[in-house]
């Protein structure tokens, strides 16, 4: 696969805006570098189609609800009952059959839709990353639910997101790269009482 | 606002979710033997009940899946949530 023709953020350079770190910045965003994904749909109650996910990329899909799992630089998120988001590069979606997961899923009932540069991520960290998320997004972000291995789709002010949560207090945040401006903004605006730094995409 | 319980995720904000309206309509087999009057009624007429309401909701920025809920029209007050396809349950009115 290749990269995007141009990062759905480069409009706000923030490359140049980015900053040395900031002991005193509560909140610290990143826009993260394009990652390949796909989006698989089949059936949790289908054993054939799980068994043939597992001998594809060698790890379990999750099967459980807003569950995580990842195996040798491919990271598999639940999104719903019949859908889960595959981050990393899983080969070729198209033509149909050329890719590792496509020859594995040969013949079983599933979809696989590329999801080429329609997604950017957004990375929140730092000591009051939780905070800023808490004034945008309705979820219960203190709930064990909510730990790193789990991750839900919601909304962070108006906008639909896919929630990540990271090893160490941060979160990935996944929109739309036709909301990737709007989450950004909003995200910057509600970290304004604790400090906001912007680290490089890297 | 009310919180949720999606058959999948679990306790949820109302915002991540959308109102369907009522559930249990079924379509006719059979439209083409039906008069103008019952066609409209099956379109456009719904219930608009005064306590227990069977309507149907869905995750929309969630998992993105439809369910069946028994809210009381008077208090909010969800009373059961259960599968599509699943007849209505028996709730307190």
């Amino acid at each position: 696969m290749t990269g995007p023709r141009h990062q759905p953020l480069a409009h706000l350079a923030l490359a140049a805006a980015r900053e040395a770190p900031r002991p005193d910045a509560g909140v610290t965003l990143r826009a993260l570098p394009y990652q390949p994904s796909i989006i698989l749909r089949g059936e949790s109650g289908d054993a054939a189609f799980v068994k043939a996910f597992r001998a594809g990329l060698g790890f379990d899909l999750p099967l459980a609800p807003n569950h995580v799992s990842s195996h040798d630089e491919i990271t598999a998120l639940w999104l719903g009952p019949s859908e889960w988001l595959i981050l990393g590069d899983v080969g070729p979606v198209a033509p149909a059959g050329q890719g590792r997961l496509a020859r594995a899923l040969a013949g079983r009932h599933h979809a696989i839709i590329s999801q080429g540069d329609g997604r950017q991520i957004i990375a929140v960290s730092g000591p009051r990353a939780r905070d800023v998320l808490g004034k945008l997004c309705p979820l219960d972000l203190e709930s064990p639910d909510l730990a790193p291995g789990h991750c839900a789709r919601s909304i962070l002010a108006r906008c639909g997101i896919l929630l990540h949560p990271q090893p160490g207090g941060a979160y990935h945040l996944h929109v739309a790269r036709s909301f990737a401006d709007y989450a950004w903004r909003v995200l910057a605006e509600a970290g304004l009482e604790f400090g906001v730094a912007i680290a490089s995409g890297d | 606002m009310l919180l949720i319980s999606c058959p999948w995720c679990g306790d949820r904000s109302e915002e991540e979710f959308s109102c369907g309206g009522e559930a249990h309509i079924v379509r006719p087999v059979t439209p083409q033997d039906m008069d103008d009057q019952a066609w409209g009624d099956y379109v456009f007429m719904r219930r608009n009940e005064k306590g227990v309401h069977f309507e149907r909701w869905r995750h929309g920025n969630g998992c993105g899946r439809w369910f069946n809920v028994a809210r009381s029209t008077v208090t909010h007050e969800i009373l059961a949530i259960y599968q599509v396809g699943d007849d209505r349950p028996e709730v307190p009115e």
